[in-house]
């Protein structure tokens, strides 16, 4: 399989400082939050590369970096050979536009609430000055909607509906790439089946590929091929489906795993992880997870892991083996 | 994926049956005091749009005025032409209920004109400063920060007579209409300016709008599509209550005698002629102007504040 | 057979709307024993909160509890009055919410709110209460709660506040705890701990504790009984293990195949068609039939059944089999 999305030591940091005066006035120093740090991955065409973690771990920065909300602060990001952040040629990023859309979390901000349905869906297209004859109601018979729902506006349907909608709206510029933040967590668990499953299938009737941002491990286990595993801004693990969840190699991953609660753990009595996550705009030094980590050596506490490859799964942990 | 279909929600109802029983209305016919005010309003601007028709004497036509006539109270013949006024006559024998109606059509020409033109430029400026972020939105708010230690009055009076001294002496009378509705709207436009920027930093986050980023939308269109047509709502609260502040906003400058000149009285001008002959016992020459102006004013703030409730979702 | 700590009735509650009455919460009744969890899950709109806002009497207007019963140890508390409501809230009956921050005040230190509870229900001194303050957030699991005890809320991080909403919820030693979604703010290694000290405190206090959550695993593993809710009413109640691995409502059923289970690959996920209707839009019958494979011309006419009309385990006039029965019509 050739690789569509080449992410190679991305960066993006954040100045959260308060407004100049007040620095000046209160001698503080800037305030720079690091929300993804050197994170390097590959995603394979027609495949779903998931990207996990907890409130910090920098995922969903990452979704908005690859579709071109936001731009990097180092390193690149290449769809199918072209940096949105640095190619120059307007009809190469134009086309690349049309190729990498964005399913977001919440289906009641995700869409206009003044718009039509139909409008809603054939933006992407006119935007570009497509022809939009009949799309929409394509389109919507296609994510399991009626075409006479295109008259219609956002308020009228559920929730479950509205991320069809929002589904229809990514497939309308015929895109390749499809980032879908946390699509299913704002839904309910009987919803979420049929949204999942929606998802699936599209993939494999137009090949499309998935870079699929969540915090949920079961849902990732369900639609992954390969995971990638974030905490604070960094990538610590990263491995094909069923290696990673059989044999986890780095202590986070791993401690993600026992703390996600079980439905077959009736009565299970866990010992929970300790402490919490570590404030990001002062990250511990090292290795980010040093202070929670059961194993943390000297070493974990003064150097930052490199990315190491072990047999199929790539980890950054001193000692991982 | 036929088992994927989900129940379809049924038809929607006709556009006019869906307007009728909109939670809108439904909370339009559930509130006395915004029916009772917008009643008033409604009787108000009719009357005052067809004043010339309305109006039992045209109290601009020095034809028809008679000097005799001057300060005949209300709902008395007068002493020396035995005609009889409604609400009496000032001291030119001009009749008082046609100089309100006619003043009126003055005092709201002036309100809309004004509010629409501080909407125009604030919701204008509120979307640049909220969207754009940087310098523009720095630039814009400071200004308008700078403007709001000012009373509107005063930034009123102050554009009034700049305005007033570039004119030149001939036009004055007939251009004063206009500065006068540039001069409040440019006093008014900071609050539509500040509503509209909040509103825009709310919506521009949403996830609807990074979608249309994400398909290359240019900001004008981002601005005016999708933003615009979501933070109206407020602006029309805004614009109603500043409908009631404007049309006080020119019968003060009028009462001060920088508004509307004698010879087009609003209803600011008529307080202002009346207040001379109050302590004379011609109370009517002011009363009824100052309690038109007060019934206008405050029925187009109680329909506005009716429409904030009304608009508030969360209050539903 | 001792008096259980919580029983409610055929609750209903209702909402006047300009479109008719809403019946948010509609013939519930449960009970919670001394020393257990009783899980309450179901998709949003289910009535899940609104049944626990009924029970500690927080409806917010107009919402009201039409018919129906909530005894507290025996004693009927629905209709007994504000004042005396809020005198029971934080004495008898505690409470955690989704998220900490609104549900302590900002302006206050930690070791004010906890001792103006303690003073306010507790028949102890000023220097007593603050001692007890601080045993309280140590119990919560607050490392060095005597010198954190005058931090402000703010002070505190996400899993910590809710540490500090658990203390204040426990403070007054309360019969019944009544946790609304606690973890749902929270992330998976924080939702673990506060699952942990949940457990832990119901064993050793011996509190009844009502745990309104979505979450299914989060009910796997801290409950000892399951409340299943669909459109306001209750569809199946009984022993978590139970309940979750042998359904006897077709809802619960298909909640538990909807869901993706850890281990089992990308198998297709069953799932249930449609969603659940909004309360304005209930459909005639039993509410769910309109999503139920099984649906006959009973549950479409018939006025949905109750736990207790059916068995005791799942309103249901077509339960699931029994695995028992099961493996009979297999043999």
């Amino acid at each position: 399989m050739s690789t569509l999305v080449s992410v190679r030591g991305l960066t993006r940091v954040f100045d959260v400082s308060k407004p100049w005066l007040n620095r000046v006035l209160e001698r503080q120093p800037k305030a720079l939050l690091t929300a993804v740090s050197d994170v390097s991955f590959e995603v394979a065409e027609n495949s779903v590369y998931a990207l996990v973690g907890e409130s910090g771990s920098g995922k969903s920065t990452i979704g908005k970096i690859v579709v071109g909300l936001l731009r990097p602060s180092g390193g690149q990001v290449e769809i199918a050979g072209v940096d949105l952040a640095t190619e120059t040629d307007g009809a190469r990023t134009a086309s690349m536009r049309a190729e990498v859309q964005m399913i977001f979390q919440d289906p009641y901000a995700s869409l206009n609430p003044r718009w039509r349905v139909r409008d809603i869906v054939n933006e992407p297209v006119r935007a570009r000055g497509g022809e939009t004859a009949g799309l929409a109601e394509r389109l919507l018979e296609q994510v399991g909607l009626a075409a006479e729902d295109a008259d219609r506006f956002p308020h009228e349907f559920s929730g479950g509906q509205r991320q069809r909608i929002c589904i229809a709206r990514a497939l309308a510029s015929g895109p390749r790439l499809i980032v879908c933040d946390e699509p299913t967590s704002a839904l309910d668990v009987s919803v979420q089946a049929q949204v999942l499953n929606l998802m699936s299938d599209l993939r494999e009737d137009l090949g499309l590929t998935y870079l699929f941002i969540s915090h949920d491990l079961t849902v990732v286990q369900h639609m992954a091929d390969t995971i990638g595993v974030l905490y604070l801004g960094r990538l610590v693990e990263e491995a094909p489906r069923d290696r990673l969840f059989e044999a986890p190699k780095h202590p986070y991953t791993r401690m993600l795993f026992d703390a996600a609660p079980r439905m077959d753990g009736f009565g299970r009595e866990i010992d929970p992880p300790k402490g919490e996550i570590p404030d990001p705009i002062n990250p511990p030094s090292g290795c980010a997870f040093h202070p929670r980590c059961p194993l943390a050596t000297e070493r974990c506490k003064r150097e930052r892991p490199e990315m190491r490859t072990l047999g199929a799964t790539r980890v950054a942990c001193h000692l991982a083996e | 994926m036929t088992d994927a279909r989900p129940a379809s929600v049924p038809p929607p109802p006709g556009r006019l049956r869906r307007a009728w029983q909109s939670d809108f209305l439904w909370s339009f016919r559930r509130a006395p005091v915004a029916m009772v005010s917008f009643l008033v309003v409604t009787v108000l601007v009719l009357a005052a749009v067809f004043a010339p028709l309305v109006a039992p004497h045209d109290p601009f036509n020095p034809a028809t005025l008679n000097l005799m006539n001057g300060f005949t109270p209300p709902g008395q013949p007068n002493a020396f032409t035995g005609e009889s006024f409604w609400l009496g006559t000032d001291d030119q024998g001009r009749d008082v209920f046609s100089t309100i109606l006619y003043g009126m059509r003055i005092s709201l020409f002036v309100g809309f004109s004004a509010v629409l033109l501080a909407m125009v430029l604030g919701v204008l400026l509120g979307l640049l400063a909220g969207y754009l972020g940087g310098w523009t939105e720095t630039v814009i708010m400071r200004v308008a920060d700078v403007q709001l230690t000012f009373p509107a009055i005063l930034v009123a009076m102050l554009i009034f007579g700049i305005a007033k001294g570039i004119t030149p002496p001939e036009y004055r009378d007939q251009m004063a209409i206009w500065v006068l509705i540039l001069a409040i709207g440019l006093s008014d436009w900071v609050q539509f300016a500040r509503v509209v920027r909040g509103a825009t930093l709310v919506e521009k986050n949403k996830e609807y709008v990074q979608a249309a980023r994400l398909v290359g939308r240019s900001p004008f269109a981002i601005m005016t599509r999708h933003i615009l047509p979501n933070v109206l709502n407020p602006v029309l609260v805004i614009a109603t209550i500043s409908l009631a502040l404007a049309i006080i906003a020119e019968a003060t400058l009028s009462f001060l005698g920088v508004g509307a000149p004698p010879t087009k009285p609003s209803l600011g001008t008529l307080i202002r002629i009346g207040q001379e002959f109050m302590f004379s016992g011609e109370w009517w020459i002011l009363f009824f102007p100052a309690l038109t102006l007060l019934a206008l004013a405050l029925s187009i703030n109680l329909l506005g504040d009716w429409l904030r409730d009304a608009l508030n979702p969360r209050l539903r | 057979m001792t008096t259980p700590v919580l029983s409610v009735r055929d609750l209903v509650v209702e909402i006047p709307t300009r479109r008719g009455v809403l019946r948010p919460v509609d013939r519930v009744s449960f009970d919670i024993a001394a020393g257990e969890i009783l899980g309450v899950v179901g998709e949003s709109g289910a009535g899940k909160s609104m049944t626990g806002n009924a029970v500690i009497g927080l409806l917010d207007p107009p919402a009201r509890i039409a018919r129906g019963e909530v005894l507290l140890s025996g004693q009927p508390i629905q209709n007994i009055g504000r004042e005396a409501l809020r005198r029971l809230r934080g004495k008898r009956m505690g409470m955690i919410f989704q998220d900490p921050l609104t549900s302590l005040n900002p302006l206050l230190t930690v070791g004010e709110q906890l001792t103006e509870t303690i003073l306010e229900h507790m028949p102890v001194g000023n220097a007593e209460a603050r001692r007890r303050a601080i045993a309280a957030l140590e119990e919560v699991g607050i490392p060095a709660a005597a010198a954190r005890i005058d931090s402000y809320p703010h002070e505190f991080s996400g899993g910590m506040r809710q540490r500090v909403v658990i203390a204040l919820a426990l403070c007054a030693e309360p019969d019944l705890v009544i946790a609304d979604e606690p973890t749902t703010a929270l992330d998976v290694s924080v939702q673990a701990q506060i699952v942990a000290l949940l457990k832990r405190l119901c064993r050793e206090r011996g509190v009844a504790v009502m745990l309104v959550t979505h979450d299914m695993g989060v009910i796997a593993e801290a409950a000892d009984r399951v409340a299943v809710m669909y459109a306001g009413r209750l569809a199946e109640i009984g022993p978590v293990r139970e309940v979750l691995t042998a359904a006897r409502h077709p809802y619960t059923a298909g909640l538990m195949a909807s869901t993706p289970l850890a281990g089992h690959g990308r198998r297709r996920l069953r799932q249930i068609p449609g969603a659940m209707p909004r309360l304005g839009a209930l459909p005639p019958g039993c509410a769910f039939h309109p999503r139920c494979d099984r649906a006959e011309a009973r549950c479409r006419q018939d006025p949905t059944p109750r736990v207790e009309d059916c068995g005791g385990r799942a309103a249901c006039w077509f339960p699931l089999a029994a695995p028992a029965d099961r493996q009979e019509a297999g043999a």
